[in-house]
């Protein structure tokens, strides 16, 4: 017998599948941005042809997610490293809506600046 | 005429189904109190765990609409979905029949994790002096109240991925002993609770400590073993 | 791989992550202040062209990242598809030096572009 989503229901759960996910799809994002940083190799003109590519509004909500991962990431990260490191302490919750937020106003703060 | 509830009872082994009874519903009503009158006025073969029924001895443990609880401290009432409850028996442990597991496993994985306290003094020794206020047996004090009823462990979706993975109880009892200062067999409890079947395999969901009927938080005793276990193979202890 | 091998590799990810929350977090300043407007190659390669200090900076990164990331995905794959033992850690492995040899060629070509 196994757990469905009634017994996952909950911050922590949401918290670790963000975490998971987040870490999955940036892994799968960095050869793309590897090889797209390579273009210079090829000259300046070569990543800059690239860099019009990406000015696509597709690409710039691309560019807005992936920011927001990476925010996520990060603070949920943090918060991992806070519970398994400092004496514990029940505002355990409280650091999933800082982590939250945090990635949020990543988000806005570079959505914004488009 | 009474108010009536649709429960929906798991039936059989690992393989089976959910077969649903009609209980009057009443006042202060308990989900074990449903589970007895159904196996003594609609089903007489329907088979479960209870003991104590008054939450001491984790017996009655099963789920209860997706969530592991006892089902002698959960009021019908605070549960229910409409009219309606589904009762299982606890995940990640062999299904024996109906709501009955076999606690083995769970049992087994405490002994694995080491949770027996080993001693060191023998009768001609005097009484050891453990303050109560000392940081260590805080540590241990804020796990101890543990009574294996195994909700944890059914909540547990590490246990679930991972087979062999001690699960939340075990490791909380060996955190407790870690820090217990009369214990002499610290270095085969780090390692009985090293590596990928052990604490560094959890994932803080918070399930166990989401469920634990007595408010104890397992994942806290694993980030504690976590911290001594890296911290002992760095130092070369282990 | 033996319990005290996974426990390193407990701490190799834990100590990479600290790395990079250092990284990460200049990375996402740099990047909400350096995106405004649009982003141009001369943009990028004015600031890291011949910088040693952007060099190590980015060095690090990678090396970081081919260390953390790698360490996840066997979680990942070992939970979900219940791979183990020399197959799972050589593949993992074989991403690592993956992202470690394509990330030191980026960095490379933006310190030589």
């Amino acid at each position: 017998m196994r757990n469905d989503a009634r017994a996952r229901s909950h911050p922590s759960y949401w918290a670790f599948i963000v975490h998971r996910v987040s870490g999955l799809l940036l892994t799968l994002f960095l050869p793309f941005h590897f090889w797209a940083l390579g273009q210079a190799l090829n000259g300046e003109a070569a990543l800059d042809g690239f860099l019009r590519w990406t000015s696509q509004p597709l690409v710039k909500v691309a560019e807005i997610g992936l920011v927001v991962l990476l925010a996520a990431h990060l603070t949920g990260g943090l918060r991992l490293l806070a519970l398994e490191f400092l004496a514990w302490r029940d505002w355990a919750k409280t650091l999933i809506a800082i982590a939250a937020g945090l990635s949020v106003a990543a988000g806005l703060a570079f959505a914004l600046g488009l | 005429m009474t108010d009536m509830l649709k429960v929906s009872i798991w039936r059989g082994r690992e393989d089976g189904a959910l077969q649903t009874f009609d209980v009057p519903r009443r006042d202060n009503q308990t989900v074990l109190d449903v589970v007895t009158y159904i196996q003594r006025s609609l089903d007489p073969t329907l088979s479960y765990r209870f003991s104590c029924r008054v939450g001491m001895c984790g017996s009655c443990a099963m789920q209860v609409n997706g969530r592991a609880r006892w089902t002698c401290r959960t009021h019908v009432s605070k549960v229910v979905d409409g009219d309606a409850l589904e009762i299982r028996p606890l995940s990640n442990l062999p299904v024996v029949k109906d709501l009955v597991t076999d606690m083995a496993p769970f049992f087994d994985k405490w002994a694995q994790a080491k949770g027996q306290f080993k001693g060191t003094a023998t009768r001609k020794d005097d009484f050891a002096r453990v303050s109560p206020d000392s940081p260590m047996r805080r540590l241990a004090n804020a796990a101890i109240e543990c009574i294996g009823c195994g909700v944890c462990y059914s909540a547990c979706d590490v246990v679930s991925w991972k087979p062999d993975y001690l699960g939340p109880a075990a490791m909380n009892r060996a955190w407790t002993l870690i820090n217990d200062e009369r214990d002499g067999a610290r270095r085969e409890r780090l390692e009985a609770v090293a590596g990928d079947a052990g604490c560094h395999a959890c994932h803080t969901h918070m399930s166990c400590t989401e469920q634990c009927p007595k408010q104890l938080s397992p994942t806290a005793s694993i980030a504690g073993l976590k911290r001594t276990v890296a911290g002992a193979v760095l130092k070369g202890e282990l | 791989m033996s319990a005290r091998a996974q426990v390193w590799l407990w701490i190799a990810q834990r100590a990479s992550a600290a790395v990079l929350a250092l990284c990460v977090l200049v990375h996402l300043v740099l990047m909400i202040y350096a995106v405004r407007g649009g982003l141009s190659a001369g943009e990028i390669l004015g600031r890291t062209r011949g910088s040693v200090g952007w060099l190590a900076f980015y060095g690090v990164f990678v090396a970081a990242v081919a260390v953390h990331g790698p360490i996840g995905l066997r979680n990942i794959l070992t939970e979900t598809f219940g791979w183990r033992g020399a197959g799972l850690n050589l593949g993992v492995g074989v991403v690592g030096v993956a992202l470690l040899f394509w990330g030191g060629r980026a960095v490379f070509a933006v310190f030589t572009g």
